[in-house]
Protein backbone atom coordinates (compact mmCIF):
# COMPACT_ATOMS: atom_id res chain seq x y z
CA UNK A 1 0.00 0.00 0.00
CA UNK A 2 2.85 2.28 1.01
CA UNK A 3 4.70 1.60 -2.19
CA UNK A 4 1.60 2.38 -4.26
CA UNK A 5 1.38 5.77 -2.53
CA UNK A 6 5.02 6.47 -3.24
CA UNK A 7 4.57 5.57 -6.88
CA UNK A 8 1.47 7.77 -7.13
CA UNK A 9 3.25 10.67 -5.43
CA UNK A 10 6.24 10.33 -7.72
CA UNK A 11 3.93 10.19 -10.74
CA UNK A 12 2.11 13.31 -9.58
CA UNK A 13 5.39 15.14 -8.98
CA UNK A 14 6.66 14.12 -12.40
CA UNK A 15 3.48 15.22 -14.16
CA UNK A 16 3.61 18.54 -12.27
CA UNK A 17 7.21 19.02 -13.32
CA UNK A 18 6.30 18.26 -16.92
CA UNK A 19 3.40 20.71 -16.74
CA UNK A 20 5.61 23.44 -15.26
CA UNK A 21 8.28 22.74 -17.89
CA UNK A 22 5.67 22.78 -20.65
CA UNK A 23 4.31 26.07 -19.34
CA UNK A 24 7.83 27.54 -19.15
CA UNK A 25 8.63 26.36 -22.64
CA UNK A 26 5.39 27.72 -24.07
CA UNK A 27 5.92 31.09 -22.32
CA UNK A 28 9.49 31.19 -23.61
CA UNK A 29 8.35 30.16 -27.06
CA UNK A 30 5.86 33.02 -27.14
CA UNK A 31 8.70 35.43 -26.31
CA UNK A 32 10.92 33.89 -28.99
CA UNK A 33 8.20 34.12 -31.63
CA UNK A 34 7.45 37.72 -30.78
CA UNK A 35 11.20 38.45 -30.87
CA UNK A 36 11.45 36.96 -34.35
CA UNK A 37 8.59 39.08 -35.67
CA UNK A 38 10.09 42.31 -34.29
CA UNK A 39 13.60 41.39 -35.48
CA UNK A 40 12.21 40.89 -38.97
CA UNK A 41 10.82 44.42 -38.71
CA UNK A 42 14.30 45.65 -37.75
CA UNK A 43 13.46 46.28 -34.07
CA UNK A 44 16.52 44.50 -32.71
CA UNK A 45 16.50 46.02 -29.23
CA UNK A 46 12.97 44.80 -28.62
CA UNK A 47 13.93 41.42 -30.04
CA UNK A 48 16.93 41.24 -27.71
CA UNK A 49 14.69 42.00 -24.73
CA UNK A 50 12.25 39.26 -25.75
CA UNK A 51 14.94 36.62 -26.19
CA UNK A 52 16.59 37.60 -22.92
CA UNK A 53 13.23 37.02 -21.25
CA UNK A 54 12.89 33.70 -23.06
CA UNK A 55 16.19 32.38 -21.71
CA UNK A 56 15.32 33.68 -18.24
CA UNK A 57 12.09 31.69 -18.33
CA UNK A 58 13.65 28.61 -19.91
CA UNK A 59 17.48 28.53 -19.80
CA UNK A 60 17.51 25.22 -21.71
CA UNK A 61 15.92 26.73 -24.82
CA UNK A 62 18.70 26.51 -27.43
CA UNK A 63 16.83 28.44 -30.15
CA UNK A 64 16.39 31.40 -27.81
CA UNK A 65 20.14 31.42 -27.03
CA UNK A 66 20.89 31.20 -30.75
CA UNK A 67 18.64 34.17 -31.52
CA UNK A 68 20.14 36.10 -28.65
CA UNK A 69 23.61 35.43 -30.09
CA UNK A 70 22.47 36.88 -33.41
CA UNK A 71 20.95 39.93 -31.71
CA UNK A 72 24.11 40.62 -29.69
CA UNK A 73 26.22 40.19 -32.81
CA UNK A 74 24.00 42.68 -34.62
CA UNK A 75 24.52 45.15 -31.75
CA UNK A 76 28.29 44.65 -31.85
CA UNK A 77 28.34 42.97 -28.41
CA UNK A 78 30.80 40.26 -29.42
CA UNK A 79 31.60 38.81 -26.00
CA UNK A 80 27.93 38.36 -25.13
CA UNK A 81 27.24 36.97 -28.60
CA UNK A 82 29.99 34.38 -28.20
CA UNK A 83 28.60 33.28 -24.84
CA UNK A 84 25.06 33.03 -26.22
CA UNK A 85 26.09 31.01 -29.28
CA UNK A 86 28.22 28.68 -27.15
CA UNK A 87 25.35 28.17 -24.73
CA UNK A 88 23.05 27.32 -27.68
CA UNK A 89 25.59 24.82 -29.01
CA UNK A 90 26.08 23.27 -25.56
CA UNK A 91 22.36 22.64 -25.43
CA UNK A 92 22.05 21.39 -29.01
CA UNK A 93 25.48 20.36 -30.28
CA UNK A 94 24.07 18.72 -33.40
CA UNK A 95 21.94 21.64 -34.56
CA UNK A 96 23.46 22.57 -37.93
CA UNK A 97 21.75 25.96 -38.09
CA UNK A 98 23.21 27.05 -34.76
CA UNK A 99 26.59 25.68 -35.85
CA UNK A 100 26.43 27.67 -39.09
CA UNK A 101 25.50 30.91 -37.29
CA UNK A 102 28.30 30.28 -34.82
CA UNK A 103 30.86 29.60 -37.57
CA UNK A 104 29.94 32.80 -39.41
CA UNK A 105 30.20 34.76 -36.19
CA UNK A 106 33.56 33.19 -35.28
CA UNK A 107 34.95 34.16 -38.67
CA UNK A 108 34.37 37.83 -37.86
CA UNK A 109 35.25 37.56 -34.20
CA UNK A 110 38.54 35.75 -34.83
CA UNK A 111 39.56 38.33 -37.42
CA UNK A 112 38.94 41.11 -34.89
CA UNK A 113 40.96 39.29 -32.25
CA UNK A 114 43.78 38.87 -34.77
CA UNK A 115 43.72 42.60 -35.60
CA UNK A 116 43.71 43.49 -31.92
CA UNK A 117 46.60 41.12 -31.25
CA UNK B 1 -0.55 -0.15 -51.93
CA UNK B 2 2.99 0.74 -52.91
CA UNK B 3 1.70 3.85 -54.68
CA UNK B 4 -0.26 4.87 -51.61
CA UNK B 5 2.78 4.34 -49.40
CA UNK B 6 4.90 6.46 -51.70
CA UNK B 7 2.29 9.23 -51.77
CA UNK B 8 1.99 9.17 -48.01
CA UNK B 9 5.77 9.20 -47.73
CA UNK B 10 6.00 12.22 -50.02
CA UNK B 11 3.29 14.07 -48.11
CA UNK B 12 5.05 13.22 -44.86
CA UNK B 13 8.34 14.48 -46.19
CA UNK B 14 6.69 17.65 -47.44
CA UNK B 15 5.07 18.23 -44.06
CA UNK B 16 8.41 17.62 -42.34
CA UNK B 17 10.18 20.10 -44.63
CA UNK B 18 7.39 22.65 -44.07
CA UNK B 19 7.63 22.12 -40.32
CA UNK B 20 11.40 22.65 -40.44
CA UNK B 21 11.12 25.68 -42.68
CA UNK B 22 8.46 27.18 -40.44
CA UNK B 23 10.94 27.15 -37.61
CA UNK B 24 13.69 28.93 -39.57
CA UNK B 25 13.80 32.60 -40.39
CA UNK B 26 16.66 34.00 -42.40
CA UNK B 27 17.42 37.58 -41.39
CA UNK B 28 19.93 40.02 -42.82
CA UNK B 29 22.27 41.39 -40.18
CA UNK B 30 24.91 44.07 -40.20
CA UNK B 31 27.69 43.37 -37.74
CA UNK B 32 29.20 46.70 -36.65
CA UNK B 33 32.95 46.90 -36.20
CA UNK B 34 34.35 49.55 -33.88
CA UNK B 35 37.32 51.53 -35.17
CA UNK B 36 40.60 50.29 -33.72
CA UNK B 37 41.61 53.85 -32.98
CA UNK B 38 39.53 56.43 -31.11
CA UNK B 39 39.48 59.38 -33.50
CA UNK B 40 36.65 61.29 -31.82
CA UNK B 41 39.07 64.07 -30.82
CA UNK B 42 39.94 64.83 -34.45
CA UNK B 43 38.01 66.70 -37.10
CA UNK B 44 40.60 66.40 -39.82
CA UNK B 45 43.06 63.87 -41.17
CA UNK B 46 46.30 64.57 -42.98
CA UNK B 47 47.83 61.86 -45.13
CA UNK B 48 51.31 63.35 -44.90
CA UNK B 49 53.47 61.06 -47.02
CA UNK B 50 55.50 57.88 -46.80
CA UNK B 51 59.09 56.75 -46.83
CA UNK B 52 59.17 54.25 -49.67
CA UNK B 53 61.43 51.44 -50.82
CA UNK B 54 61.52 48.78 -53.50
CA UNK B 55 60.83 49.36 -57.16
CA UNK B 56 60.81 52.77 -58.83
CA UNK B 57 58.16 51.61 -61.31
CA UNK B 58 55.49 53.03 -59.00
CA UNK B 59 55.72 56.26 -57.03
CA UNK B 60 54.50 54.53 -53.90
CA UNK B 61 54.58 57.73 -51.85
CA UNK B 62 52.29 59.66 -54.18
CA UNK B 63 50.03 56.73 -55.08
CA UNK B 64 49.55 55.64 -51.47
CA UNK B 65 48.76 59.17 -50.31
CA UNK B 66 46.32 59.67 -53.19
CA UNK B 67 44.58 56.35 -52.67
CA UNK B 68 44.21 56.73 -48.89
CA UNK B 69 42.90 60.27 -49.25
CA UNK B 70 40.25 59.25 -51.76
CA UNK B 71 39.19 56.29 -49.60
CA UNK B 72 38.96 58.36 -46.43
CA UNK B 73 36.90 61.01 -48.22
CA UNK B 74 34.14 58.48 -48.79
CA UNK B 75 34.59 56.12 -45.84
CA UNK B 76 35.39 58.39 -42.91
CA UNK B 77 33.68 61.31 -41.18
CA UNK B 78 37.03 63.12 -40.95
CA UNK B 79 37.79 65.98 -43.32
CA UNK B 80 40.68 65.00 -45.52
CA UNK B 81 43.28 67.74 -45.84
CA UNK B 82 44.38 68.42 -49.40
CA UNK B 83 48.01 69.34 -49.27
CA UNK B 84 51.19 68.50 -51.09
CA UNK B 85 52.45 65.00 -50.35
CA UNK B 86 55.61 65.34 -48.24
CA UNK B 87 58.84 63.78 -49.50
CA UNK B 88 59.58 62.15 -46.16
CA UNK B 89 62.66 60.45 -47.50
CA UNK B 90 64.35 63.86 -47.89
CA UNK B 91 63.03 65.00 -44.51
CA UNK B 92 64.48 61.88 -42.89
CA UNK B 93 67.81 62.38 -44.68
CA UNK B 94 68.00 66.01 -43.54
CA UNK B 95 67.26 64.92 -40.04
CA UNK B 96 69.96 62.26 -40.24
CA UNK B 97 72.46 64.84 -41.46
CA UNK B 98 71.48 67.22 -38.65
CA UNK B 99 71.81 64.50 -36.04
CA UNK B 100 75.27 63.58 -37.36
CA UNK B 101 76.36 67.15 -36.64
CA UNK B 102 75.41 66.58 -33.05
CA UNK B 103 78.32 64.55 -31.59
CA UNK B 104 76.39 62.84 -28.79
CA UNK B 105 73.87 61.33 -31.20
CA UNK B 106 76.52 60.36 -33.75
CA UNK B 107 78.02 57.60 -31.70
CA UNK B 108 74.76 55.73 -31.19
CA UNK B 109 73.11 56.07 -34.57
CA UNK B 110 75.87 56.10 -37.14
CA UNK B 111 76.04 52.37 -37.42
CA UNK B 112 72.39 51.89 -38.28
CA UNK B 113 71.85 54.57 -40.92
CA UNK B 114 73.39 55.04 -44.34
CA UNK B 115 75.49 58.20 -44.33
CA UNK B 116 74.95 61.13 -46.70
CA UNK B 117 77.87 60.23 -49.01
CA UNK B 118 76.59 56.73 -49.45
CA UNK B 119 73.16 58.08 -50.20
CA UNK B 120 74.48 60.50 -52.82
CA UNK B 121 76.34 57.70 -54.57
CA UNK B 122 73.32 55.46 -54.47
CA UNK B 123 70.77 58.07 -55.41
CA UNK B 124 69.16 55.89 -58.02
CA UNK B 125 69.39 52.73 -55.97
CA UNK B 126 66.17 51.65 -54.34
CA UNK B 127 65.95 50.88 -50.65
CA UNK B 128 65.57 47.37 -49.34
CA UNK B 129 63.12 46.61 -46.56
CA UNK B 130 65.93 46.59 -43.99
CA UNK B 131 67.36 49.88 -45.26
CA UNK B 132 63.91 51.40 -45.03
CA UNK B 133 63.85 50.73 -41.31
CA UNK B 134 66.86 52.99 -40.88
CA UNK B 135 64.65 55.94 -41.81
CA UNK B 136 61.94 55.17 -39.29
CA UNK B 137 63.50 57.54 -36.75
CA UNK B 138 61.55 60.32 -38.51
CA UNK B 139 58.32 58.96 -37.02
CA UNK B 140 59.66 59.39 -33.52
CA UNK B 141 60.48 63.06 -34.09
CA UNK B 142 57.68 64.47 -31.95
CA UNK B 143 58.55 68.14 -32.61
CA UNK B 144 58.44 67.63 -36.40
CA UNK B 145 54.96 66.10 -36.32
CA UNK B 146 53.67 68.58 -33.75
CA UNK B 147 54.82 71.43 -35.97
CA UNK B 148 53.21 69.83 -39.00
CA UNK B 149 50.04 69.40 -36.93
CA UNK B 150 50.05 73.07 -35.97
CA UNK B 151 50.27 74.02 -39.64
CA UNK B 152 47.12 72.01 -40.38
CA UNK B 153 44.97 72.73 -37.30
CA UNK B 154 45.95 69.67 -35.28
CA UNK B 155 44.70 66.84 -37.44
CA UNK B 156 45.24 63.11 -37.13
CA UNK B 157 48.36 62.48 -39.21
CA UNK B 158 48.79 59.30 -41.22
CA UNK B 159 52.27 58.42 -42.38
CA UNK B 160 54.60 55.41 -42.45
CA UNK B 161 56.67 53.33 -44.82
CA UNK B 162 55.68 51.53 -48.02
CA UNK B 163 57.82 48.79 -49.50
CA UNK B 164 56.76 47.59 -52.94
CA UNK B 165 59.03 45.30 -54.87
CA UNK B 166 59.03 42.69 -57.65
CA UNK B 167 59.01 39.15 -56.43
CA UNK B 168 59.66 35.81 -58.06
CA UNK B 169 58.90 32.31 -56.90
CA UNK B 170 59.14 28.91 -58.50
CA UNK B 171 57.51 25.74 -57.33
CA UNK B 172 54.73 23.25 -57.73
CA UNK B 173 51.36 24.76 -58.53
CA UNK B 174 47.99 23.00 -58.67
CA UNK B 175 45.88 23.93 -61.66
CA UNK B 176 42.58 22.62 -62.97
CA UNK B 177 42.60 21.11 -66.42
CA UNK B 178 39.75 20.07 -68.65
CA UNK B 179 39.93 16.61 -70.15
CA UNK B 180 37.49 14.63 -72.29
CA UNK B 181 37.14 10.88 -71.97
CA UNK B 182 36.46 8.38 -74.79
CA UNK B 183 32.75 9.18 -74.65
CA UNK B 184 33.41 12.90 -75.01
CA UNK B 185 32.46 13.66 -71.42
CA UNK B 186 34.13 16.71 -69.92
CA UNK B 187 36.03 16.35 -66.69
CA UNK B 188 38.03 18.83 -64.65
CA UNK B 189 41.06 17.32 -62.96
CA UNK B 190 43.72 18.94 -60.77
CA UNK B 191 47.17 18.92 -62.34
CA UNK B 192 50.32 19.71 -60.42
CA UNK B 193 53.07 21.35 -62.40
CA UNK B 194 56.33 23.18 -61.77
CA UNK B 195 55.97 26.88 -62.61
CA UNK B 196 58.00 30.03 -62.53
CA UNK B 197 55.86 32.86 -61.25
CA UNK B 198 56.49 36.55 -60.92
CA UNK B 199 54.66 39.21 -59.04
CA UNK B 200 54.99 41.84 -56.37
CA UNK B 201 55.18 42.20 -52.61
CA UNK B 202 53.58 45.15 -50.86
CA UNK B 203 54.57 45.75 -47.27
CA UNK B 204 53.24 48.99 -45.83
CA UNK B 205 53.47 50.20 -42.27
CA UNK B 206 50.88 52.84 -41.41
CA UNK B 207 51.62 55.12 -38.50
CA UNK B 208 48.89 57.27 -36.94
CA UNK B 209 50.21 60.38 -35.18
CA UNK B 210 48.37 62.85 -32.96
CA UNK B 211 48.85 66.22 -34.69
CA UNK B 212 48.38 68.05 -31.38
CA UNK B 213 51.25 66.35 -29.59
CA UNK B 214 53.30 64.69 -32.33
CA UNK B 215 53.06 61.38 -30.52
CA UNK B 216 52.43 58.08 -32.34
CA UNK B 217 48.99 56.73 -31.43
CA UNK B 218 48.84 53.52 -33.36
CA UNK B 219 50.81 51.49 -35.89
CA UNK B 220 49.66 48.86 -38.35
CA UNK B 221 51.83 46.66 -40.52
CA UNK B 222 50.70 44.56 -43.47
CA UNK B 223 52.28 42.24 -45.99
CA UNK B 224 50.57 41.13 -49.18
CA UNK B 225 51.93 39.42 -52.25
CA UNK B 226 50.63 38.49 -55.66
CA UNK B 227 52.14 36.07 -58.17
CA UNK B 228 51.32 35.64 -61.83
CA UNK B 229 52.39 33.18 -64.47
CA UNK B 230 55.62 34.30 -66.17
CA UNK B 231 53.78 34.63 -69.47
CA UNK B 232 51.42 37.17 -67.91
CA UNK B 233 52.73 40.70 -68.17
CA UNK B 234 51.02 42.65 -65.39
CA UNK B 235 52.02 46.30 -64.95
CA UNK B 236 53.47 47.24 -61.57
CA UNK B 237 50.78 49.86 -60.96
CA UNK B 238 47.99 47.30 -61.47
CA UNK B 239 49.61 44.96 -58.98
CA UNK B 240 50.10 47.81 -56.54
CA UNK B 241 46.36 48.62 -56.63
CA UNK B 242 45.42 44.95 -56.46
CA UNK B 243 47.46 44.55 -53.29
CA UNK B 244 46.32 47.82 -51.73
CA UNK B 245 42.74 46.80 -52.40
CA UNK B 246 43.23 43.77 -50.14
CA UNK B 247 44.43 45.73 -47.15
CA UNK B 248 42.27 48.85 -47.45
CA UNK B 249 39.32 47.48 -45.41
CA UNK B 250 41.65 46.83 -42.50
CA UNK B 251 43.27 50.26 -42.83
CA UNK B 252 39.85 51.93 -42.90
CA UNK B 253 38.79 49.83 -39.94
CA UNK B 254 41.42 51.62 -37.88
CA UNK B 255 39.72 54.98 -38.38
CA UNK B 256 36.07 54.53 -39.15
CA UNK B 257 33.08 52.40 -38.28
CA UNK B 258 32.80 49.48 -40.61
CA UNK B 259 30.14 46.84 -40.86
CA UNK B 260 29.97 43.36 -42.29
CA UNK B 261 26.73 42.36 -43.93
CA UNK B 262 25.50 38.80 -43.79
CA UNK B 263 22.55 36.63 -42.94
CA UNK B 264 21.78 34.44 -39.95
CA UNK B 265 19.10 31.91 -39.12
CA UNK B 266 16.65 32.74 -36.34
CA UNK B 267 15.09 29.67 -34.78
CA UNK B 268 11.72 29.14 -33.14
Amino acid sequence: MMSVRIVLAAGLMASLAVTVYADDRSDAKAQVEFGISVAQAGLWQEATYRWERAVDIDPSYAAAWNNLGIAYEHEGLFKKALEAYEKALDLEPRNLMIQENYDLFREINDRLDQDAG
Amino acid sequence: MTGLTKTLGSVGLLLFVCACTNNLYEVPIETPLQPKLDVSAFQRVLIAGFVTGGTNDVDANLETARLLRSQLRTESRLDVIDSEVIDLFTVAEDESAASRDAPEVESTEKTTRPNADELDQEEEKTLSEEELEAYEHIFANVSYWRQLGEEHQSPLIVTGTVYFTPHQRSGMVTREREIYDDFGRRQVVPIRAYRDRRGYVLSPKFIFIDGRTGVTLYTERYREEVLYDVSQNTPALSSYFELMDRLLPSFLGALSDQSIRGTRMLLK
